[in-house]
């Protein structure tokens, strides 16, 4: 029996889970991915808001504001690299400055801190290569960006320091109350508990109707993504928005936690919670918008693109105690700013745990702090050299666009990889501009080394994702051709 | 820091032809990187036949021809060879900072040839929408996988793009026992050897598509068919004309990019349309003792081609560095 089971793997599910894991609790926390962070989180922009476009009596904007200070803290203490670049939400017009002043009032009611109007001349100094027709912007400093995988996993590896039980490849099929507990048919398996925190992403609408809740639904809005040559990584200083409209923040443009350009997201509203594919028209929407911001942005520096979808539910977070089905939590709605407010709505669940009889007693040894994970291309030279010298793995470069050596890929397969694309999440290895072509079949082979398996069992994201469907070494004589089982 | 008289980055054809010509020309103190684990580059992939005829004037595989050249290298102590040798800096005064397992070098050159070939365009750079499943591969990626590691990527496939390795590789997978479904050309004709169209495409019956581009890749988790549509001169989609291909596999093979990034960094003077370096004589750049050849320097439709204007590199080099 479960003291608590966390459903979902994401930025807001790990958060969960590592703050439960403060106290003695038997905990478990269910994926239905091959990996965590695979869901939404999977196409999050990393970008830790500052709490400027959010309703000012709306709790989103309350755990917004609150998340930004503690990713700071949780961030150090797990040796995520968060950089405080600042953000720039930027005016053409009078109107649009009235309406800047507007967001800064908001915002400072909010409580968001050293905010500032600035003007042309500032913008010349500060961000060059910004459009000239620009003629202010609203400046929060303490806006930032952190990889929201690198958030996610290190969330999950602490929370399993620190006793949580992770399950991947385990899909919640059922819900059945039993007295006072639950138990959850997931994967074959069942998982008793007497508290349940539904962090389903996309999903949570069907994990809440497994009890019978079925007041919300979740509306699926499909951003599209952009990344540019790392080559354009002085493109910008801060994260550029535009005017915030009704559906979205606009398209941006940022730099991410690993040196990329990222223009986009699109807004799209779909019924479809599995479409991530990608669209001339979304590029074009998008290539407009931006070039708005930043006119020296050359589409020809593209070299990946993605889409995710926001998990809508309703203009605000919902995050609840389900009093018809007592003991559960929901946490749904988790639209952006959900990365910031991740550490937030942790302690906000914990919260609502306690006040419905959860008992909280803090464990003796809380292993607050994680190695931070070695990242060659960022370590300055003295101290690649030193790593090199150290473990000459470190010196043996896989992935030649973004500078990953064997030794990180071996060990992101020892801290959990098991997929292509979780290594690409972890380390980067694979995502530059060649897009794999020359690196794969050599992380295919660690991979398959590490974990023992056959090379025709590596996939890219889990089962039905195999790279290869055929190997040579494994046919008997004769081969490929004998398909069928014909002699 | 040591100093070298030539270094030279990438171990391929072009490298190798330059270092044994710099050699011949009197240079004695050559440093030769190449960051994978054997010298001869792509070659070593290229199984196929029709390396040699104009150099050789022998019919020869990728491996057999880079292995003359490997030979020659290697009968040559002059020549210094330092394999799994990455460059990760370079600047105008031809300081290189290059990571080796074990070690981080940093070397300065009187002379520098940068070798160091081109990668493929990528399913992104050309914009093709629809999901990202498994099953979409490079061309090189492909054939690395079937000749090098010897699996097999797909047993239906569609090919995009007509170029030089998009046909042999529609052809290796038929001799594999895969099927090819197609090959999609978005231009009216192919960019690719004539031979290379007859012999590994029409003698296998392999529908070959002119004017048309691949509208959207379907598949969750491994590609499951291709949306193709015709297109009009302008690239654009012709109404009406869609249909879909059922496949395993699209393969992608649209065209080649020098790869310059070091020299960039470097500060050399590059063309952004065609990412080569900006040059008004063959191998030559805007930074005097910088050199780039074969694939780098501009692409190749053959690997003889790119021996002769390596040599001439490797003799550039050597006045370079006497005139000093």
């Amino acid at each position: 029996m479960y003291d608590i089971v966390v459903i979902g793997g994401g930025a807001v599910g790990t958060a969960v889970a590592r703050e439960l894991s403060r106290y003695k609790l038997r905990i478990a926390l269910l994926e239905k991915e091959e990996e965590l962070a695979f869901g939404v989180s999977k196409s999050n922009s990393g970008i830790i808001h500052p709490g400027t476009q959010n309703a000012p009596h709306s709790l989103k904007g309350r755990l917004c504001v609150q998340g930004n200070q503690l990713v700071r803290s949780i961030s150090r203490e797990l040796g995520v690299d968060f950089k405080e670049v600042g953000e720039l939400i930027v005016a053409f017009t009078l109107e649009d400055i009235a309406r800047l002043k507007q967001i800064q009032l908001d915002a400072q009611a909010l409580g968001v801190g050293g905010l500032q109007l600035v003007d042309r001349s500032w913008l010349w100094e500060n961000e060059p290569n910004l459009s000239h027709k620009i003629i202010a912007a609203l400046y929060a400093p303490t806006a930032g960006i952190i990889s929201p995988y690198r958030w996610t996993y290190d969330l999950s590896e602490n929370a399993r320091r620190n006793g949580v039980e992770i399950f991947t490849r385990t899909r919640v099929d059922r819900i059945t109350r039993a007295g006072d507990h639950f138990e959850i048919s997931a994967a074959g398996q069942t998982y008793a508990c007497r508290y349940l925190v539904n962090c389903a992403g996309l999903f949570a609408d069907e994990i809440a109707a497994m009890l019978g809740i079925r007041d919300f639904t979740i509306k699926p809005r499909k951003g599209e993504e952009f990344l540019l040559d790392k080559k354009r990584q002085n493109l910008t200083n801060h994260l550029i928005f535009p005017l915030p409209s009704p559906a979205s923040k606009g398209t941006l443009v940022i730099i991410t936690s690993d040196g990329n350009p990222m223009i986009g997201p699109t807004a799209e509203d779909t019924d479809d919670k599995s479409d991530v594919s990608t669209s001339e028209a979304g590029l074009r929407k998008v290539i407009t918008s931006v070039k708005r911001l930043v006119p020296a942005i050359d589409e020809r520096d593209i070299i990946a693109y993605f889409a995710g979808a926001r998990p809508v539910a309703g203009d605000d977070f919902i995050i609840r105690h389900e009093y018809a089905a007592a003991g559960c939590i929901t946490v749904a709605g988790i639209q952006s700013p959900g990365l910031t407010a991740s550490p937030a709505i942790a302690l906000y669940v914990v919260e609502l745990l306690r006040k419905h009889g959860l008992v909280l007693r803090r464990k003796l040894f809380f292993h607050r702090y994680r190695k931070k994970t070695v990242h060659l291309f960022s370590a300055g030279f003295d101290r690649a050299q030193r790593l090199i010298r150290k473990d000459p793995s470190y010196g043996d470069i896989v992935c030649r666009c973004e500078m990953v050596s064997a030794k990180e890929i071996r060990e992101a397969i020892q801290r959990g990889a098991r997929t292509l694309d979780g290594i690409k999440f972890r380390t980067r290895c694979q995502a530059g501009r060649c897009h794999g072509s020359f690196c794969t079949s050599r992380v295919m082979k660690i991979l398959a080394e590490e974990t023992r398996a056959p090379l025709t069992a590596i996939s890219k994201r889990g089962p039905g994702s195999a790279l290869v469907v055929g190997d040579r070494a494994q046919e008997p004589p004769g081969g490929a051709a004998q398909e069928g089982g014909q002699p | 820091m040591k100093k070298r008289d030539l270094v030279i980055v990438g171990g391929g054809p072009a490298g190798m032809a330059a270092a044994l010509t710099a050699h011949k020309e009197g240079v004695r103190d050559i440093l030769l990187l190449e960051r994978d684990q054997y010298l001869g580059g792509i070659l070593n992939q290229c199984i196929h036949t029709g390396f040699g005829i104009s150099y050789f004037k022998e019919i020869l595989t990728g491996p057999e021809y880079a292995g003359r050249f490997v030979h020659r290298i290697r009968n040559t102590p002059a020549i210094e060879i330092s394999l799994k040798s990455f460059v990760v800096h370079l600047t105008k005064d031809k300081v290189l900072t290059y990571i080796t397992p074990g070690r981080m070098e940093v070397v300065q050159a009187r002379a520098l040839i940068m070798a160091t070939g081109c990668r493929e365009k990528t399913r992104e750079m050309v914009h093709i929408p629809g999901t990202r499943p498994a099953g979409i591969f490079s061309a090189g990626l492909a054939q690395k996988l079937i000749n090098i590691e010897g699996l097999l990527p797909g047993k239906a496939v569609v090919i995009v793009g007509s170029g030089d390795i998009g046909l042999i590789m529609a052809r290796r997978f038929i001799l594999e026992g895969a099927q090819v479904k197609a090959v999609i050309e978005i231009q009216k004709t192919s960019r690719g050897l004539k031979r290379n169209i007859v012999q590994c495409v029409q003698d296998f019956d392999i529908p070959l598509y002119f004017n048309h581009k691949i509208a959207c890749i379907h598949g969750k988790d491994r590609v499951e068919k291709v949306t193709v549509c015709r297109v009009d001169d302008a690239f654009n989609e012709v109404d009406d004309s869609r249909f879909e291909i059922a496949c395993d596999t699209v393969l992608v093979s649209v065209g080649l990019i020098p790869e310059n990034e070091l020299i960039e960094m470097a500060g050399v003077a590059i063309d952004h349309r065609t990412n080569s370096p900006i040059s008004d004589a063959v191998n030559a750049t805007s930074v005097p003792g910088i050199f780039v050849c074969g694939n780098s320097f501009k692409v190749y439709d053959l690997a003889d081609s790119v021996t002769a204007d390596s040599e001439l590199c490797g003799r550039m080099a050597a006045i370079y560095l006497s005139r000093r």
